[in-house]
């Protein structure tokens, strides 16, 4: 039996790891908002708010909200995993296996992010950065893993996908290629932060290429935050769970050279310390990531190769960007949000207890 | 012939499991319809002592795995 080296098996995705790390450190000293230098939920939140889908912490003396920017970022990606996916001949247009319920669950998973603030890239991120915080979200987010795991190990599944249209698989790709185009030409179209986190921005061309080059590697490796834990539980393969880490590596050691690493629990940037809200929102992060099969970042790729069930889950979690700020669920760095919190988060277990129950079935094989 | 098309990781590798462990199988063929499921089906398959061989099947891809 011929034995995969250690370099073919971990070197493309511990480079992954590396780049989007040291990307994240690049884009933050540019002007991205601190431990923010990649965070998909909080760059679909942005983009939510550019639509006018929320105007969170609106000023009417500015005409915007803290949190409206058409992020390159979240275009960068989408349009480096297409490119790359046509040239590798892996754009392979399919959906069908269960749209309206990754919609769902896709709401559900970015409230639970932005009730942490953040998706599991910025949570690393953010432990990188030395916010105790987040490691407190990391423990949430592996037990929601674990809850989906006992759930794909009895035959948990969203059903098959099938083949599509070559326009149906565009569509995703192409909507981003226009609101690029849009938003460099026609900029007034969009609301534009200019107070808050939508306000902190890298220039738009770096931002381009940083996430066109991760956009590229993540497609060619795979990456995916959630993988990582589930992968290792699941067949004891740590491929992924390398790229996390050294994602990790990469931004505490790019935190210390630019002397911004600061321990601790208190004053972290765009975060906050109620523990709890921390730890259950990254537990419906994970356990709807896991039945969505892949993390925010991932889905985006994977709705560049034009999966239309990754794409009507970046559609779900804009919507539930949106629904997050209009309904008070969205934290911020004064703690958890004014609305119905317990509420959302605890109707959220119950609905991806649900969803998670209904769609047990007998797997062949 | 385990059929996974249409499914998305980790669950074509989750059925590979299940027939490997329901009898060992000398040979096993197993369809998936996209490039990374064939990386996992393979690494998994090579990690439990299987060699595979690739082909082409109905557009798709067919993984044979023999021990």
């Amino acid at each position: 039996m011929e034995k995969e080296s250690f370099l073919k098996r971990y070197g493309l995705l511990v480079i992954t790891g590396l780049v989007v790390g040291a990307a994240a450190v690049l884009l933050t000293a540019f002007g991205n908002p601190a431990n923010m230098g990649f965070c998909i939920a909080c760059f679909l939140r942005d983009i939510a708010g550019a639509l006018n889908l929320q105007r969170a912490g609106f000023d009417a003396e500015q005409g915007a909200g803290i949190v409206q920017y058409v992020r390159p970022e979240i275009i960068g990606l989408v349009l480096g995993s297409t490119a790359v996916a046509f040239a590798k001949k892996e754009f392979r247009p399919k959906g069908g296996s269960s749209p309206m319920t990754r919609f769902i669950v896709a709401v559900f998973v970015m409230i639970g992010a932005l009730v942490f603030l953040g998706c599991p890239l910025r949570m690393v991120i953010r432990i990188g950065g030395g916010d105790l915080n987040a490691v407190v979200g990391l423990a949430g987010f592996a037990c929601g893993i674990l809850i989906g795991i006992a759930f794909l190990k009895n035959g948990f599944s969203l059903r098959r996908a099938y083949r599509q249209s070559m326009a149906e698989g565009l569509i995703f790709p192409g909507l981003m290629a226009v609101l690029l185009v849009l938003s460099l030409t026609m900029s007034d179209l969009f609301l534009s932060s200019k107070s808050g986190p939508g306000s902190m921005r890298a220039p738009v061309l770096l931002a381009l290429a940083a996430a066109l080059v991760v956009g590229v590697l993540a497609q060619r490796s795979r990456l995916c935050m959630v993988g990582g834990i589930r992968d290792a539980v699941l067949f004891r393969d740590f491929r992924l769970l390398s790229a996390f880490a050294a994602i990790l590596v990469a931004v505490f050691v790019g935190n210390l050279a630019l002397n911004k690493f600061n321990l601790g629990f208190a004053g972290q940037p765009i975060a906050h310390s109620e523990w709890l809200w921390n730890l259950l929102g990254m537990v419906l992060v994970g356990w709807g990531s896991v039945l969505l099969g892949g993390c925010p970042l991932r889905q985006l790729i994977l709705a560049g190769e034009g999966n239309t069930d990754s794409a009507v889950t970046v559609t779900g979690y804009i919507v539930g960007a949106a629904i997050a700020h209009n309904f008070g669920l969205a934290s911020s760095a004064t703690g958890i949000g004014t609305g119905p919190v317990a509420l959302a988060v605890v109707g959220g277990f119950v609905v991806l207890a649900v969803i998670s129950a209904v769609n047990l079935q007998k797997l062949e094989g | 012939m385990v059929d996974a098309r249409g499914y998305s990781c980790p669950t074509p590798v989750i059925m590979v499991q299940k027939a490997v462990k329901n009898g060992s199988p000398k040979k096993l063929e197993v369809a998936v319809d996209n490039q990374c499921s064939v990386e996992n089906v393979k690494r998994f398959a090579r990690n439990a002592g299987y060699q595979v061989q690739l082909s082409d099947f109905e557009g798709d891809f067919k993984l044979t795995l023999t021990k």
